[in-house]
């Protein structure tokens, strides 16, 4: 547990050395902030849905652009070797970049928590389903961000990294948009396994179990994969 | 006693980068691995350290088996691995207390640990700095505090004096022959002069394989060959012929020849059997037949040449 926290707070600062925080945390707020003024000013209404039915769509970009570098730079730098040599867990390096990965993405939706505050001033807010939307695009950063740390484990190439987070996470994505092509009995299977399925429940305010259950059974997943991959250096 | 290697064999794919090799090293040894580039020096300290496991073979540090006490193993170990990666963006201060954090160094004691090697390595002046913008004198010393914050008993340096300019290889072999007093130290290079420079015992690896292991002075000892004599003769009115037969004539002295003549001097090559000096001999023939000697020199085979001979393909 400390040597998690160890790794979360260097990977942390590390995030807000290096432009790479300040940057997509601009870019994130630009465009959510656009989508919020617009409905509020252009349609008049009181409410998030906009906002939060862009997210997951800059999520795609802005998830796999902060998790790229969590392995590769290590890996292309040599500092994996330093890493790895010290008596820590693999799986507590994964789970601390993890961590540190999530708290930038948590950073970023409280700014968004700015738009919240200013509707209660104009009208009522539904404030169950802003609750459940919050959690959701937690749960789902959560699976974007494993997925990053994966991909950023096979290569020493933050940009392949980045190409290959990002068509995880995309083919994940869309699967319940392809849906009306395939047959009935694929469909529910594909539907379950869609990241964007279980996010719509969420964001109407319903946390139901088997949502909680596919989030955190697919951040495990993707962890125990980075953890392999980390290990795999030792196979031979 | 400090490291114990067994049948240690590493592949890389097809390719045995270590192969069958065996050695022990003592607590308190300064042991250098000596070996051309690829020769499967860091693979070893790679194993060493954790980092790969054995394909076979075994290897324990202070009785532990690498692989089933990695972490315990890791403990007792302080590594700098070849080309000293560091995080640039940190400053020195912060990257040494990630280090010492990682390795367990208790919160009491941190900051005296973190000053001692700052104040051991040299790093007083830059403390504060981001590693990046230090210089590569100043990285390597940052590199060695990292593998040294928590006291390991067992140091593992892969090339720390690499890339380095005349002045700083001596400054950091100094840092390193001061902290080789106290603990088990292995280092690798492939520079024969920080071998003899630094360590008390010698393992040159080539292929994969140890081809040699000893003291610095008493490989050279194993390993004398020819003798080499060089002798300098005053030119004025020599019988050149003369010369060779009568070098040739004395005991032992295998061949003579003339390797370089000028104005003044004629410069001979004379080669004896193994361990034989024949300097005094050559110096009463010459004094006998009443020509003037302006050199006499006896070539030592030295480290280089040993090397030379064990790791050059054949």
């Amino acid at each position: 547990m400390k040597n998690i926290l160890t790794i979360f707070r260097k990977e942390l600062r590390s995030y807000f050395n290096s432009p790479v925080a300040y940057i997509v945390l601009v870019v994130f707020l630009i465009i959510t902030g656009w989508f919020f003024t617009s409905s509020l000013f252009l349609s008049g209404v009181v409410t998030m849905r906009n906002v939060f039915d862009i997210i997951p769509f800059i999520f795609l970009f802005f998830i796999p652009a902060i998790s790229m570098r969590s392995f590769s730079e290590e890996k292309k730098s040599g500092t994996i070797e330093l890493l790895l040599t010290k008596p820590i867990s693999d799986l507590d390096i994964v789970l601390g970049k993890f961590f540190a990965a999530l708290a930038l993405t948590a950073i970023a939706l409280a700014f968004t928590l700015i738009y919240v505050i200013s509707l209660t001033f104009l009208g009522k807010i539904d404030t169950g389903a802003i609750i459940g939307a919050y959690i959701g695009l937690l749960f789902m950063s959560g699976i974007y961000i494993s997925i990053g740390i994966f991909a950023s484990s096979l290569t020493e190439n933050q940009v392949v990294a980045f190409i290959i987070s990002f068509l995880i996470v995309f083919a994940l994505f869309m699967l319940n948009k392809v849906l009306v092509f395939l047959p009935t009995s694929i469909a529910s299977i594909l539907e379950y396994i869609s990241i964007d399925y279980h996010f719509g429940s969420i964001a109407r305010g319903v946390i139901d179990s088997r949502d909680i259950i596919y989030y955190l059974s697919g951040i495990t997943i993707f962890i125990l994969l980075t953890k392999t991959s980390l290990e795999s250096r030792r196979w031979s | 006693m400090s490291i114990k290697i067994e049948n240690l064999t590493k592949y890389y794919g097809q390719q045995a980068a270590v192969n069958d090799v065996s050695f022990e090293i003592n607590t308190g040894e300064i042991v250098g691995f000596l070996g051309p580039n690829g020769a499967g020096k860091s693979t070893t300290m790679k194993m060493i350290t954790t980092y790969l496991t054995p394909s076979s073979g075994k290897i324990y540090v202070n009785e532990l088996d690498t692989e089933e006490n990695s972490l315990e193993v890791r403990r007792k170990i302080g590594y700098l691995p070849e080309q000293n990666p560091l995080y640039l963006d940190m400053n020195v201060l912060d990257y040494l207390e990630f280090a010492a954090e990682l390795e367990s160094v208790p919160k009491a004691n941190m900051s005296k640990a973190i000053k001692k090697m700052v104040d051991i390595c040299g790093l007083g002046d830059v403390q504060h700095k981001d590693i990046g913008e230090l210089s590569k004198g100043f990285k390597q010393r940052v590199g060695l505090a990292q593998a040294m914050i928590h006291e390991p008993e067992v140091l593992i340096l892969d090339e720390p004096t690499s890339g380095l300019d005349p002045n700083q290889i001596i400054e950091i072999r100094k840092l390193i022959k001061h902290l080789g007093k106290e603990k088990t130290l292995v280092l690798s290079t492939h520079i024969l002069q920080e071998v003899e420079a630094t360590c008390d015992r010698v393992l040159i690896i080539n292929k994969g394989e140890i081809v040699a292991d000893g003291t610095p002075d008493s490989l050279q000892h194993k390993f004398k060959g020819q003798v080499e004599i060089n002798l300098i003769l005053k030119k004025d009115a020599i019988d050149k012929e003369l010369v060779l037969r009568a070098m040739s004539s004395i005991k032992n002295i295998e061949k003579a020849r003339i390797f370089k003549e000028d104005d003044n001097t004629i410069h001979f090559h004379i080669s004896g059997s193994k361990g034989f000096d024949a300097r005094e001999d050559i110096f009463r023939k010459i004094v006998s037949m009443n020509m003037v000697l302006l050199g006499l020199h006896q070539e030592e085979t030295s480290l280089e040449d040993i090397f030379r001979q064990l790791t050059s393909s054949k």
